[in-house]
């Protein structure tokens, strides 16, 4: 008989019953919640006068509409401007209260965006069901963990049962294997996926990384690929544990003590798949044939390579892709034939669940050193995850080295990901950026998004447009700018 | 949740692909705290020439004339046609929901992201999957034929156009079930409390770090 993968492991760790019907009762681990697609779940529970199964379950933390900048944060909830936002940030406070659940408020140094702040604390662990009311749920598989976004009628069900109603998925292997070129990132890996295998090629898949580029990458970067996995159609993305896995996870707050240690090190060790485990779909892709990535469209499957160039719709491949094409370039104001390296930028932005570590500010903070944000920039962004990444940053300094090049330096949440507080592009602008959508309007109504790893958008920060930060780090005594 | 039998509506055609979750309704909108009144923000951005705020008026904002549901005939639709990989993008509720409230009960497409499929059938929201090539088809028919509407059978899972032919489609059961009978998930599921707890005492055993 054929091993088994990853994922059928967690997924029969996981099933209370199967039914008649072929669906299973899957037991949740871990819901994590923010204001965002919550409040009506409570709601409900309100309602039909329910109560959470199992409230050590849940931890909560606002990150969508949280304000960022320092002075709207020094006033806490009733200094948010926006009052819509307000009242939202305030009724997660509420009913995390009224129902006894965890919750990071907006002014705790552990507060941050979900995807940021259970890997932190250890509330993610290898061989957890983990959900969320977002579709970036994805990035907690990076730990060997069972995990997806969900809605918010399912967030009350998880809520009500600790339960789901799923059906299992197909399993594919996105194999990785060879040595990554300089600089090239998770973040440059997951788009040259997504732009292999299209926005819908993951579509009813649970996807695992593996291959040996994998193995040698830290968790921050599997847990940038897996965040996207859902860029390329699956809820899922995997990485096996290994010592990189569990190297991360010791000694965080809510991970197993010393007593339980080793035992939890003996189970988790069997989570990866099998050598002769069956995947439905394989797709293998050479290592070194990654370069920088550039999203040039409005899908995350319309990347090309920094020394790229936006496509001519004459190039597509049929009439849905053709219209999909003029329709990108139109929005983008870009025209076919037109070099990546010719795209003048805006405002810049390095944060979100997919980007705004301690290891990505690094990398972007390594690139600005010593330079200036170029000033045909409006403006320039650097958003921590939690409040923790940022106190770990300002310990190494990393804020005064953008700071000194003309950076913000920002209070942790969503930010410009998703625009939902302030931190917006406004109509036509052209914006890097190291979130994970550069879906028409999502940063700001007209914004005109591009997908980079951090170090590439600090550096096109510094140029002015976009550049190869390979290059860069070569030319950057002589500020980069061409 | 209302129950879903046999619906009959105007089809309104959306030709293009991967119509994303921002797209059906903006984040702006999504600062709401309730379930409902999201239909005037359905596809906002296309459907309007200007920005649309939370909590405003909308019966005074400019409508983009082109748009598909500003045209007098596609109004009152409420069956939409779509290509692949419809609902992509966040897992927003808020998109069934605002589709629902338009007053959309169905939607056809050759492929739907894989939440907003499940999310939609927990808002009496019928997504249904069809060839691409019979998806096709449906657009010629709409484009050529003034108020073409399709009746939508789900206890015998077929649609049947105004013509009179039939398309079968799949639906998986439960789902069907559920959706026929307005039935709650929740109630549903604590029926098997016992089992639940079942689970949680033996996986304490294995995995106490999980409980603890
Ligand atoms: S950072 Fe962006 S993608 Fe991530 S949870 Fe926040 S809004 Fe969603």
């Amino acid at each position: 008989m054929a091993g088994f993968t990853l994922y059928d492991k967690l997924w029969a760790q996981h099933v209370v019953k199967m039914r008649d019907d072929g669906t299973a009762l899957i037991y949740i681990d871990r819901q994590l919640l923010h204001e965002v697609t919550s409040p009506q779940a409570f709601e409900g529970l309100r309602l039909a006068g329910r109560k959470p199964w199992r409230l050590d379950a849940n931890l909560a933390t606002p990150d969508h509409n949280v304000p960022t900048t320092l002075k709207e944060r020094e006033a806490g909830i009733e200094g948010i401007q926006d009052p819509v936002s307000r009242i939202q940030v305030r009724t997660l406070d509420e009913n995390c209260d009224e129902f006894g659940i965890q919750e990071f408020k907006m002014n705790d140094n552990r507060q941050g965006i979900v995807h940021v702040v259970g890997p932190e604390q250890g509330a993610t662990l290898p061989g957890m069901t983990v959900v969320c009311g977002d579709s970036h749920t994805a990035t907690h598989g990076a730990f060997a963990a069972l995990a997806h976004g969900i809605g918010t009628s399912e967030v009350e069900h998880v809520m009500a049962t600790q339960c789901l109603i799923q059906r299992k998925m197909k399993n594919l292997l996105i194999k990785v294997d060879g040595e990554l070129g300089d600089a090239i990132t998770g973040k440059d890996v997951v788009l040259h996926v997504i732009g292999v295998i299209g926005t819908a090629g993951g579509n009813g898949y649970a996807m695992e990384f593996g291959g040996s580029a994998i193995r040698s990458m830290s968790m921050e970067g599997r847990m940038t690929m897996c965040n996207m996995a859902i860029e390329a159609g699956a809820r899922v993305g995997m990485v096996a544990f290994d010592g990189i896995t569990a190297e991360y996870v010791k000694g965080r707050p809510f991970s197993p003590k010393a007593d339980q240690w080793d035992a939890a090190m003996a189970a988790w060790s069997d989570l990866v798949s099998d050598e002769d485990a069956q995947f439905d779909k394989v797709v293998e892709i050479a290592a070194e044939d990654i370069l920088p990535q550039v999203t040039w469209g409005t899908s995350p499957e319309m990347v090309t390579t920094i020394d790229g160039f936006v496509p001519k719709p004459e190039e597509a491949k049929d009439e849905v892709q053709k219209e999909a094409i003029e329709r990108a370039l139109s929005y983008m104001g870009l025209e076919g034939g037109q070099a990546i390296t010719d795209i003048q930028l805006d405002r810049v932005f390095i944060g979100s669940c997919t980007n705004s570590r301690i290891e990505d500010l690094r990398a972007a903070a390594a690139v600005a050193k010593g330079n200036k944000v170029a000033d045909t920039l409006m403006q320039a962004l650097v958003v921590p995850g939690s409040g923790l990444v940022k106190e770990q940053a300002e310990s190494e300094g990393l804020h005064t080295i953008f700071t000194d090049a003309g950076f913000e330096w920002r209070e942790p949440g969503c930010s410009m990901c998703l625009a939902m507080n302030a931190d917006k592009l406004g109509s036509g602008e052209h914006c890097a950026s190291t979130s994970n959508r550069n879906f028409e309007g999502r940063q700001g109504y007209g914004g005109r998004t591009h997908l980079v790893s951090p170090a590439m958008a600090a550096a096109a920060a510094i140029a002015g447009h976009f550049v190869d930060v390979r290059d860069f780090e070569i030319n950057s005594a002589n500020q980069g700018a061409k | 949740m209302k129950p879903f039998t046999v619906y009959q509506g105007v089809v309104a055609p959306m030709d293009r692909a991967n119509i994303d979750t921002d797209m059906i309704i903006p984040k702006q909108f999504l600062k709401s705290i309730k379930r409902s009144g999201f239909g005037p923000n359905l596809f906002d951005e296309l459907r309007y020439l200007d920005e649309g705020q939370p909590d405003s008026d909308n019966s005074g904002r400019p409508l983009n004339p082109d748009f598909v549901l500003n045209q007098p005939r596609f109004r009152q639709s409420s069956v939409l046609l779509a290509r692949e990989n419809f609902g992509c993008g966040s897992s927003r509720e808020h998109a069934p929901w605002a589709l629902e409230d338009f007053g959309f009960r169905c939607v056809i497409a050759p492929s739907f992201a894989d939440i907003f499929f499940n999310n939609c059938f927990k808002n009496a929201l019928l997504p249904i999957v069809l060839d691409e090539k019979i998806v096709d088809e449906l657009f010629k028919e709409v484009a050529s034929n003034e108020s073409y509407e399709l009746t939508i059978n789900l206890e015998a899972q077929k649609i049947v156009k105004p013509s009179g032919e039939e398309i079968a489609f799949e639906v998986d059961a439960f789902r069907k079930h559920c959706l026929l009978n307005g039935l709650d998930d929740i109630g549903l599921t604590l029926q098997d409390s016992a089992d639940i707890k079942n689970y949680e005492s033996s996986r304490a055993k294995q995995a106490p770090w999980l409980f603890s």
